[in-house]
């Protein structure tokens, strides 16, 4: 009895010193991914890699087919995610008192003003990311059959990332963020245009229904930054993370990475005979579930041309999350999130500008409110929303400027995309527009025709000239699409550098006139 | 199915709509009818039935300086107050376009925010603004005026 009462302790002694590594080993099944069994494990066994495939193709881990833009999204949004709920320990969300934790942060807190530099920057990258997302996914038609449903979450992801952005912009309660609200609220209330040339305002006030929901007062007080607080830190978080979640799902459910037909031929024999696995291809794979009707995607399909997911895609997902970070704090070390004079509702910062990415906007807003905040998103939303459904045709699907046109057709575009919307704007600060000439012009008119509207036609016009020309919506897509961006980049530059005090244009902003 | 005159029904015809599917359809009815109501009952919430903006009324003493074509704008307010020989008036200094504060000048008005320029009586002469800055309600009681920030009187209107 004394002697195997001693073994028993004894046993324990020796459980406990094995603890560590049995933790360790109920914690990862597998052993070190050494082997095919163990790579494959080593990602169907981890609740936060599995929604990878085991085995990823090689032209899907090819630099120029995502370039990565989609995993720099989600890096930018991680690290927003984890220096927001830093900045969440000190922000108050009331005014005045905002302004002043925004203060604490910056002079205060140690780490403060660099997490939020860092958070800044990293919100900055993200917008940056998702719209060069977006346009890679047009421009190799990954939209299409069968990954329609994806570039429409992913059209919700976009605006669910402005939005995001956008309600970031008032919660540090300056003078930049107040008026941009303002505007931004006024943005809201734009339909009022319409209404009330109408002369309906008073039965049917939809802008004014906009404006109160968003501040929940009249004005741009408590109410309205509890609500774009409550927006910032928890719904639009939340829709985000939902759809980010169905956007990762169904890039594997829709069959990965969109790549081209002869996709065999353009790879080439080489890689596959430098990794050798599964040489003895299986001649089936089974669906482990249950056996359903459909098909399952691998069935009498070897998984040739592909690399085990563990190293290949992980190092580099791996890499691209290090050199998101790195470019956020190189950033964030660099430039300064700025902090304005305290919110003062009775002097309007001058010039009062909106985030970068809606300046492109502004530039139409100052001719019309409701074309440029509302009727100009809403029609590109939408034309974006029905590229998928549009075009349905097959050529050059997964191959950068595939089908119809290719790249000669990418020059034009840019072409008449940055020649329409510099000569417009040039156009419009150079001679005026309809009220310079005649003051008497109803507000209607301007709504329906100004430099917005007018290049919208234009871009209209191109596009429908494309179609015809090859016979093609792809063709006629491509030719939009890259008109746009042009425009967009085009107004957003001139909003962002050459505008200055009651919005007239400058040069460079050491001509603006001194207070 | 319909039975046939003078042949009873047998109880293995297959029903019309066998009851299991009704009993499905009620279920799923109910149940999309319950969301429903219950989404447009938080939908009324966002928007307060009394709004937590302050008082727009106040009551200011005009300087017996003030002259005719002088814009007076009393402090912590968006109201531009007029003097001439018809009486007094109030215009709102809050642009119509995009709700930047206007600032009074010689020839009007003047917005920073997108340029939009007014003529001193309100209407808009370049910009984007889609209407005439509002005249506001007053009540004048010697040197004292009261004005509403909240009431809108036609543009004109002097007391």
């Amino acid at each position: 009895m004394d002697k195997s009462g001693r073994s028993a302790l004894r046993e324990i002694w020796g459980n406990l010193l094995a603890a560590p590594g049995r933790v360790y080993k109920t914690a990862f099944r597998s052993g070190r991914p050494t082997t095919d069994r163990t790579r494959s494990s080593f990602v169907f066994g981890n609740l936060f890699l599995h929604l990878h495939s085991v085995r990823t193709h090689i032209w899907s881990l090819k630099w120029s087919t995502t370039m990565g833009l989609g995993l720099i999204s989600t890096a930018a949004f991680l690290i927003t995610l984890v220096t927001g709920i830093l900045l969440m320990f000190y922000y108050k969300p009331y005014p005045d008192v905002a302004y002043q934790s925004m203060k604490d942060i910056h002079f205060v807190v140690p780490t403060g003003r660099f997490i939020r530099n860092i958070h800044r920057w990293a919100a900055n990258v993200m917008v940056v990311a998702v719209i060069l997302h977006m346009a890679r996914t047009f421009f190799t038609a990954s939209y299409r059959k069968p990954r329609e449903f994806n570039w429409l979450i992913g059209w919700g992801l976009l605006v669910t990332t402005l939005a995001l952005s956008f309600t970031g912009y008032l919660l540090p309660w300056d003078q930049l963020a107040y008026w941009a609200i303002t505007i931004g609220a006024n943005i809201a209330q734009s339909p009022r245009e319409i209404t009330d040339a109408l002369g309906i305002t008073a039965y049917f006030d939809v802008g004014g229904l906009q404006r109160v929901i968003l501040l929940g007062s009249d004005e741009v007080g408590a109410e309205a930054l509890i609500r774009f607080y409550l927006l910032h830190v928890m719904i639009l978080p939340l829709v985000l993370v939902s759809l980010m979640a169905v956007h990762f799902w169904r890039i594997r459910k829709d069959g990965g990475i969109a790549r081209p037909e002869n996709v065999d031929e353009l790879i080439g024999d080489k890689e596959r005979t430098s990794y050798p696995v599964f040489t003895d291809q299986p001649e089936k794979t089974y669906h482990l579930a249950a056996i359903v009707k459909g098909k399952t995607p691998a069935v009498g399909n070897g998984p040739e041309n592909s690399l085990p997911s563990m190293p290949h895609l992980f190092y580099a997902e791996l890499g691209v999350l290090m050199f998101t970070t790195l470019i956020c704090l190189a950033l964030a070390l660099i430039s300064d999130a700025p902090l304005k004079e305290i919110a003062n509702p009775l002097v309007p910062e001058n010039p009062a500008k909106a985030p970068w990415y809606f300046l492109g906007l502004q530039e139409i807003v100052s001719f019309s409110a409701f074309t440029g905040g509302i009727g100009i998103p809403a029609l590109v939303w939408l034309g974006l929303g029905l590229i998928p459904f549009l075009d349905r045709e097959k050529e050059g699907t997964g191959k950068w400027l595939g089908g119809p046109g290719g790249w000669s057709l990418f020059a034009w575009s840019l072409l008449v995309g940055f020649g329409a919307s510099i000569g417009i704007e040039a156009f419009a600060i150079y001679f005026g527009w309809l009220r310079e000439w005649f003051p008497d012009v109803p507000q209607l008119a301007i709504t329906f025709i100004n430099p917005g509207t007018v290049l919208t036609a234009i871009y209209a016009a191109y596009s429908i000239y494309i179609v015809r020309r090859y016979d093609s919506t792809r063709a006629g897509a491509v030719g939009l699409f890259t008109c746009f961006l042009c425009g967009f980049i085009v107004l957003t530059v001139v909003g962002t550098y050459f505008r200055g005090p009651n919005w007239e244009f400058y040069w460079t902003p050491s001509d603006w006139p001194g207070h | 199915m319909t039975t046939k005159p003078g042949k009873q029904a047998s109880r293995f015809d297959p029903e019309p709509m066998p009851r299991r599917d009704f009993l499905g359809l009620a279920a799923l009815g109910s149940a999309a009818a319950a969301v429903i109501f219950s989404l447009f009952g938080m939908l009324r919430l966002p928007k307060a039935a009394v709004l937590t903006s302050p008082s727009k009324k106040f009551t200011v003493t005009l300087p017996d300086s003030l002259g005719p074509e002088e814009a007076y704008v009393p402090e912590g307010r968006s109201v531009a107050v007029y003097r001439d020989a018809e009486g007094v008036f109030a215009i709102s200094t809050i642009c119509t376009h995009l709700g930047c504060v206007v600032n009074p000048n010689s020839e009007g008005f003047e917005c920073p925010c997108h340029g939009s320029r007014f003529k001193s009586d309100g209407t808009v002469t370049k910009g984007p603004a889609p209407k005439a800055l509002l005249w506001l309600k007053v009540s004048a009681d010697g040197t004292q005026v009261q004005i509403d920030e909240n009431e809108e009187v036609p543009a004109g209107t002097k007391v």
